[in-house]
């Protein structure tokens, strides 16, 4: 069972991110620099750190998988990964967006950080295809578990590489937040990056709940041999 | 020796010599990459080459034609049942994956040396950069068959074989190419090699190397059970 704790879980998610919005809007300065376009920076970056953390989470589920070879580590692992992958979409075109709005491009290529999610991203988008084309359920979990771990080795390793081939033009976040961003950026900052943390993990258990039930229902209807209707996802993992 | 050394030493053997009786991979890695600099040649419309562009056209081509062959590296393994023997013998599963990229080398490092004359042969004007460019390449085999062969390994028991290699592994090999780019194209520019920071991308390569070679060998046991 993984519904307990839903209700009160969405309930805080909605309040923290009613909050932080609030204060990114109204408490928050404008940007000296870049006015108001500067405010997609309170989203963009705390959605980027939440999904890449969100990827070295589901790579630590995989280890747990392979170490118990308990099949709900790998429900969690691609739950995570696919929760990542989707806030990855949205990592790349608040990127994006900002990007054409303070540089006048839609993508700038000596801009480490982007091109470094971009490149994690790609990976993670092949773990769908990857996982979708191994038939058998028990292979499929372990593949898709050393996918996971070996891709979470990649993460840093990649952020290294492509930021030593380019020429720093981001802004860099941490640099400015000891140097120079004021307090109330600070706080506005950290209150969105808990609001999506959070949005993350309801999500997550969300669609664990999700798949959990369906698996249950399928499990019924198999009990009363009754053929299974609509069928299921090939690629999602069951959980018991 | 060992069991495991004398397991090692056994399955390369007997890779080097299916390949040699059988040379299903090398001629057709080594053709591919000679068409892929002559397509190279119309579609920049370049006949000679130097620094950045040369260091591109060379490893695109090498990484493409290592993709044909690791492709192919575990289809004996499946089909004649290689993985079973190797479950049921008494030796440590790492072994094979030691002896897999071991092979994978080899073969890269016979690709290298047909394709990296002709290259000089076709594109550069001088070959001074080429002797400093052997321990890039070196490096760089290592790192790519370390990870090719995870993921041949794991792309032969799937339905979509030819499909996941390269999907899979061209991200998964993108610090590697940029590293070794980067190494290369200062060996390659034009007016003779310089070594501006060879030695920082050398380190990135062996990094590269040392992680996915402790991953593999580390997740490859749970790739063979069943």
């Amino acid at each position: 069972m993984y519904g307990k704790g839903l209700k009160p879980l969405s309930i805080a998610t909605v309040a923290m991110l009613a909050v932080s919005l609030s204060l990114v809007f109204f408490y928050a300065p404008l940007d000296a620099d870049q006015g108001f376009i500067q405010k997609i920076f309170y989203v963009h970056v705390p959605l980027a750190i939440v999904a890449l953390v969100g990827f070295i989470i589901g790579g630590i589920f995989a280890i747990a998988h392979l170490r118990t070879n308990n099949r709900k580590w790998d429900a969690y692992s691609y739950v995570s990964i696919h929760i990542s992958v989707i806030f990855g979409v949205a990592v790349l075109i608040t990127g994006a967006i900002w990007a054409k709005a303070s540089w006048g491009h839609w993508w700038v290529w000596d801009e480490p950080t982007l091109v470094s999610f971009l490149i994690v991203f790609l990976l993670y988008a092949t773990y769908y295809p990857f996982r979708y084309a191994i038939e058998d359920r028990d292979r499929q979990a372990r593949y898709a578990s050393v996918f996971a771990v070996t891709a979470g080795a990649f993460v840093p390793l990649n952020f290294m590489a492509v930021r030593m081939a380019q020429s720093l033009v981001h802004p860099r976040t941490f640099a400015t937040a000891e140097g120079g961003m004021p307090g109330e950026m600070m706080l506005a900052f950290l209150c969105m990056l808990v609001a999506i943390g959070l949005l993350w993990t309801t999500l997550v258990k969300f669609e664990l709940t999700a798949k959990s039930a369906s698996g249950q229902v399928k499990r019924l209807r198999r009990a009363l041999d009754a053929p299974v209707a609509g069928g299921s996802s090939r690629i999602a993992p069951e959980v018991s | 020796m060992t069991p495991s050394r004398a397991a090692f030493a056994a399955i390369l053997a007997k890779d080097l010599r299916s390949e040699l009786r059988t040379l299903q991979s090398l001629p057709a890695m080594a053709l591919f990459s000679v068409t892929t600099f002559v397509i190279f040649r119309f579609g920049l419309d370049r006949t000679s080459l130097s620094g950045s562009l040369a260091a591109g056209v060379l490893w695109a081509t090498l990484l493409f034609a290592a993709v044909l062959g690791i492709n192919r590296l575990f289809v004996a393994e499946r089909e004649e049942g290689g993985f079973d023997a190797i479950r049921l013998a008494p030796i440590d599963r790492s072994v094979l994956f030691g002896a897999k990229v071991a092979a994978l080398v080899i073969y890269l490092a016979a690709l290298e040396l047909v394709a990296v004359p002709i290259f000089a042969v076709f594109f550069l004007d001088g070959a001074g950069g080429l002797g400093p460019l052997i321990a890039v390449l070196l490096l760089a085999d290592l790192g790519l068959a370390a990870t090719g062969t995870l993921i041949s390994s794991m792309a032969v028991n799937s339905r979509a074989r030819d499909l996941l290699v390269p999907l899979v592994l061209l991200p998964l090999v993108v610090p590697l190419m940029i590293a070794a780019t980067g190494a290369t194209e200062p060996l390659l520019a034009l007016g003779g090699p310089s070594y501006h920071r060879f030695g920082t991308w050398l380190m990135v390569l062996g990094l590269y190397d040392l992680i996915f070679g402790l991953v593999g060998y580390a997740v490859f046991d749970f790739l063979l059970e069943d």
